[in-house]
């Protein structure tokens, strides 16, 4: 099983009823830290840039006010979970379907499952073709979402497994195989539009 | 370790999850195992693509006012009446009512930048310690590494930030590695890098001030310091070296970065 890195804490720990001064700069030392990758985390969720940007202020209020639930840890681990639970709230309120396409696995022909296996080489070949920033984000955005927050939250953000768990509330198992599932989408999805171009 | 238990641990493997003695048994199964390792490079070759090339979009401008706006229109009235208390002289200058909210965040602005001047030196002295200590003692590095893939996840994954460590053996400044260290009452990290015989540290940690400061030079007890802010994080190089190297090793850090 995986070993969970071990976080350092990183704040003192404090009770509730911080003091307002103390309470406003720690939530500054957050949220200056932390914008961006809560921004760039939303902007994977909604794949839109203005419903990023509601989704990451009305996730900000929400932090400031659960801030004394905050009881030091990873900041930016914390923020991210608000901004997931946000977004996934907002996308009930506006009953929006999510536009994930899913891909079928069983209209694979030989050709592409045989690409599943190809060697590191081939795929790096892929990824070093001009067009291979168009294909890579191409291929991110059209990942359903299960798939797409754990491969952002573990390829962008860099988070450990246990991190992950903990954001998005599911299992490190959990985590795990979402991640092998998402990249094995990620290849298909790769080869396919390779193929078509 | 066989095919089917070293498949099943590749993406923890890849993810450096793996307990150490795992870990060795995947390594040892990979090298003597040509499909599997392909399987591996494959899922390799992937990570790396999507870390090089996925969109990471910086939070557009104006984002965070409009945030600390709304947050000073909706904390509303608690907050901000204990903040006008504690300086009362700026809200007094400020229109009652809707603007009251506006003076908590602007007080607290201005007594972070009142509180600046002496805050930095104190900071100055506090990473040429650091600096001192680790020099002076055995404890130069906690992961020693010339490989940014290395040192960045090591240090985001014991901290709150994720600082780039990137190497710059190219400019004459190769990495030597990472440290934890403890600076303005917070853990921070310490990117090690060597010039010659000498060590930089670069210290950096995520900062509460708004908006980026140019480079400042200061040096004491012997050792040069320069300091800037960028993107929200504070930066501190340390060293020995002279100041026009390490002002030399500093502009090829933000070029790299």
């Amino acid at each position: 099983m995986a070993q969970a890195r071990v976080m350092a804490v990183m704040y003192p720990i404090q009770g509730k009823g911080l003091e307002p001064k103390s309470r406003a700069r720690r939530f500054e030392e957050i949220f200056a830290a932390h914008l961006d990758a809560a921004y760039a985390f939303a902007r994977w969720l909604t794949r839109d840039e203005r419903n990023a940007e509601d989704v990451v202020q009305e996730a900000c209020l929400r932090a400031f006010k659960s801030l004394d639930g905050f009881h030091g840890g990873n900041g930016r681990a914390w923020l991210l979970a608000i901004v997931r639970n946000t977004y996934y709230t907002w996308l009930k309120k506006r009953r929006v379907e999510a536009l994930s396409v899913s891909f079928d696995e069983d209209t694979m022909d030989g050709g592409e499952l045989a690409a599943l296996e190809a060697p590191g080489s081939a795929v790096d070949a892929l990824l070093q073709q001009q067009d291979a920033r168009r294909l890579v984000n191409a291929a991110l955005e059209q990942l359903p979402e299960e798939f797409r927050e754990v491969i952002v939250l573990r390829e962008l953000e860099d988070l450990s497994y246990k991190e992950i768990a903990a954001i998005a509330g599911i299992p490190l198992g959990t985590v795990m195989s979402r991640l092998a599932r998402g990249r094995k989408l990620l290849l298909q999805h790769l080869r396919h539009a390779q193929r078509e171009s | 370790m066989n095919c089917t238990e070293s498949r099943s641990r590749l993406h923890a493997y890849l993810d450096r999850e793996l307990d150490l003695e795992t870990s060795l048994a995947v390594e040892r199964h990979l090298a003597s195992c040509a499909d599997c390792r392909a399987a591996f490079e494959t899922q390799s070759a992937l990570q790396a693509g999507i870390r090089r090339h996925a969109h990471y979009p910086a939070a557009p401008a104006g984002l965070a006012e409009r945030i600390r706006s709304q947050l000073a229109r909706e904390s509303g009235a608690p907050a901000p009446r204990s903040w006008r208390l504690r300086w009362p002289g700026f809200a007094q200058w400020l229109p009652v009512g809707a603007a009251a909210a506006a003076a908590a965040i602007v007080s607290w602005t201005v007594a972070v930048q009142y509180a600046a001047v002496p805050v930095e030196e104190q900071l100055a002295e506090q990473v040429i310690a650091g600096h001192a200590r680790s020099t002076l003692g055995s404890h130069l590095v906690d992961v020693a590494s010339s490989d940014q893939h290395t040192v960045k996840p090591w240090l985001s994954s014991k901290l709150d930030f994720s600082p780039s460590a990137v190497d710059l053996a190219n400019a004459g400044f190769p990495l030597a590695g990472g440290r934890l260290d403890y600076v303005g009452e917070r853990p921070v990290a310490a990117l090690v890098y060597r010039y010659r015989q000498h060590v930089i540290d670069l210290f950096v940690w995520p900062q509460a001030q708004r908006g980026d400061a140019p480079l400042k030079a200061l040096s004491s007890r012997g050792y040069n310091v320069l300091h800037w802010r960028e993107g929200g994080m504070a930066y501190w190089a340390v060293s020995d070296v002279n100041e026009p190297e390490l002002k030399a090793f500093v502009e090829a850090y933000a070029a790299a970065k």
